[in-house]
């Protein structure tokens, strides 16, 4: 296939795509990418991973620095910290994951609908979003939790309920032009039903915007669920969570300030990595900024 | 401007005729008999206490006169009465609202004051080497959590300086020195993200408005490249930038909450907390509803200073 020319477009498929595919972005994209990969194995392979047992009590270990037996060292009750971390860092990122899906699904279908049915559905939609707006975050998720008593489910549905006039505001501005493209209009002209518009004909064409933003969700997820449970309102103990460990910690800060200091450093890693991805993703997917004189 | 301002204000009243009914719902909207559970496992609690208790909080009226009563009662001042102390929830609150609201505007200054020169700084970093490290930090600094960051400073400034006082809240009245030197750590630490959001914000709007055609106009005339930056696009790109201090606000409250608990300072944090442990519902209501009252208008005030400056938005 000689006449096969290197610049020309050729379907990306296996793994000399996807390596190719991460060669020509900025060494950011690469870090973030990275970061972000090894989050998800950290917390699917928690099990695989942990060093001992989360739970597990040595008490003639309690508060010891990092040592070649303990890597991160020992918290209180002489449970290992690093085996908390990452069991911690399991059940932040699946809360949180859980509770962006849920506003995703709540938030982006009553975004879409809103742009899809326009008139007073789109009036009465979006005044409903706003009266949720209009609550401090961190207020809003408080009263989910007083409301449902504290707990790692409560937790979940309060970031959700928070979140998902975010995703009703960001999905509506773009679904308001696709509505108006051609495309919509010819599946509505063979009789497409609504929902087969708005979720196999809108909602792909929004792909880049809920890819972004639910990687920038994400990691302020992480961050709002870390502050829930360091205020005692999350996870409940004993099962590890990374904002509790921190709240743990601290009234130990100066017998012994590792679980406290690792376990506020690892929501910032995860934080961090989901944060810049969300961001390098957006610069890759939208070329305007990128065009700015020097 | 008078056609916007009326727009706003049915725009508000609508916002917090909903904001009214969900606070309102969120007693009744507790599984079970919130005040069997307000009450709790106390000894004392018999069927006659659990009727006076619901007596006086109107559980007793149809949900929708309940709604009607609560909401005349707010409207005279009246908030209700903490379920444990008797005394009016307001007085409470009261009680609360000064050190957090300290702490709050002291992080906004400190937030906005710098981030406009780090915003400049970040724009003119565009295309260098630099670039990316100062884009990596300024996400750290937005991912960073300000609880953590707090108890890092805690536990540095006590190794290098012991004697020091970092916790507690003292009132301006009695100390004005110790009221501010007890409230710049915690200031620092919840302003963290709000700065590194502000300048990001602040860099990409600079961005944007270098490359309009007033820009253009000027350099042709022209205008050096400071003249352009200061003279012309900041000018500009304030405009966004002074809408986001608005929202700005919320999310410093919600850091506040956490980071009081980190510095021991008696604000609202402690007290929605207190709240919640004791299930004192009533408090929790009045607290969510006026923060969140507070939190409408201090944006209705953004909304129209950005009217002032930029009268397009005024239309």
């Amino acid at each position: 296939m000689a006449e096969h020319a290197d610049n020309s477009p050729r379907p990306a498929t296996g793994p000399g795509a996807l390596m190719r595919y991460f060669l020509g972005k900025s060494v950011l994209f690469n870090i973030a990418a990275a970061l972000v990969a090894l989050q998800a194995v950290v917390a699917l392979c928690a099990p695989l991973l942990a060093p001992y047992d989360p739970l597990y009590q040595d008490i003639l270990q309690r508060m010891k620095g990092p040592s070649a037996a303990h890597w991160l060292g020992t918290d209180q009750f002489g449970r290992d910290v690093l085996a908390r971390i990452i069991y911690g860092l399991r059940a932040s990122l699946g809360i949180s994951a859980s509770a962006v899906v849920l506003a995703l699904l709540v938030g982006g279908t009553l975004g879409l609908a809103a742009a899809y049915y326009r008139g007073i559905v789109d009036r009465i939609i979006m005044r409903v979003m706003d009266v949720f707006f209009a609550f401090p975050v961190m207020l809003l998720a408080i009263g989910v939790i007083a409301t449902l008593g504290p707990g790692a489910l409560s937790t979940a549905i309060a970031i959700a309920i928070v979140y998902s006039p975010i995703f009703a505001r960001l999905l509506r501005g773009p679904a308001l032009v696709i509505v108006e493209s051609d495309y919509v209009t010819a599946a509505r002209s063979i009789g497409a039903s609504d929902a087969r518009i708005i979720f196999l004909h809108m909602l792909p064409n929004l792909a880049s915007v809920v890819v972004v933003q639910f990687s920038l969700l994400l990691s302020s997820a992480i961050l709002v669920e870390a502050s829930l449970s360091f205020l005692g309102l999350g996870t409940q103990p004993p099962v590890p969570s990374l904002g509790m460990m921190l709240s743990e910690g601290r009234a130990f800060l100066f017998l012994s300030p590792w679980a406290a200091v690792f376990s506020g450093l690892a929501i910032l890693i995860v934080a961090f990595g989901l944060n810049l991805f969300g961001d390098a993703l957006r610069d890759d997917l939208d070329p305007r900024l990128r065009q700015a004189p020097s | 401007m008078i056609k916007m301002l009326r727009r706003r204000l049915v725009d508000l009243a609508v916002v917090l005729f909903g904001v009214s009914i969900l606070t309102f719902a969120f007693i009744r909207l507790i599984p079970g008999d919130a005040v069997a559970i307000m009450l709790g496992a106390n000894a004392e609690v018999t069927p006659e206490r659990i009727e006076a208790v619901r007596e006086r909080l109107g559980l007793h009226l149809p949900f929708y006169q309940q709604y009607f009563v609560w909401l005349r009662d707010v409207f005279t001042g009246d908030f209700g009465v903490s379920i444990w102390t008797g005394r009016p929830v307001i007085e409470e609150i009261a009680g609360h609202v000064w050190p957090t609201l300290q702490l709050t505007v002291l992080a906004l200054a400190l937030a906005v004051v710098l981030a406009i020169p780090l915003g400049i700084l970040m724009a003119q970093l565009r295309g260098r080497r630099a670039e990316a490290f100062v884009q990596a930090a300024s996400v750290i600094g937005l991912t960073v959590p300000p609880f953590w960051l707090g108890i890092l400073m805690i536990l540095c400034l006590s190794m290098v300086a012991p004697h020091l006082q970092l916790l507690g809240y003292v009132p301006f009245s009695k100390d004005p020195l110790g009221n501010i030197a007890r409230l710049l750590l915690p200031a620092i630490a919840v302003s963290l993200p709000i700065l590194a959001n502000l300048a990001r914000l602040l860099r990409s709007t600079l961005l944007e408005a270098m490359q309009q055609d007033y820009i253009r106009t000027a350099r042709a005339k022209g205008v050096s490249r400071r003249g352009l930056l200061y003279r012309h696009a900041l000018r500009n790109a304030l405009i966004p930038f002074v809408t986001s201090v608005g929202i700005m606000a919320g999310y410093l409250l919600g850091g506040a909450i956490v980071i009081e608990q980190v510095f021991a300072i008696p604000g609202l944090g402690r007290l929605i907390l207190g709240a919640i442990a004791e299930r004192n519902y009533p408090l929790l209501q009045a607290t969510i509803l006026l923060v969140t009252l507070s939190f409408v208008l201090v944006n209705l005030i953004v909304d129209l200073l950005y009217a002032v400056i930029d009268p397009r938005a005024a239309k």
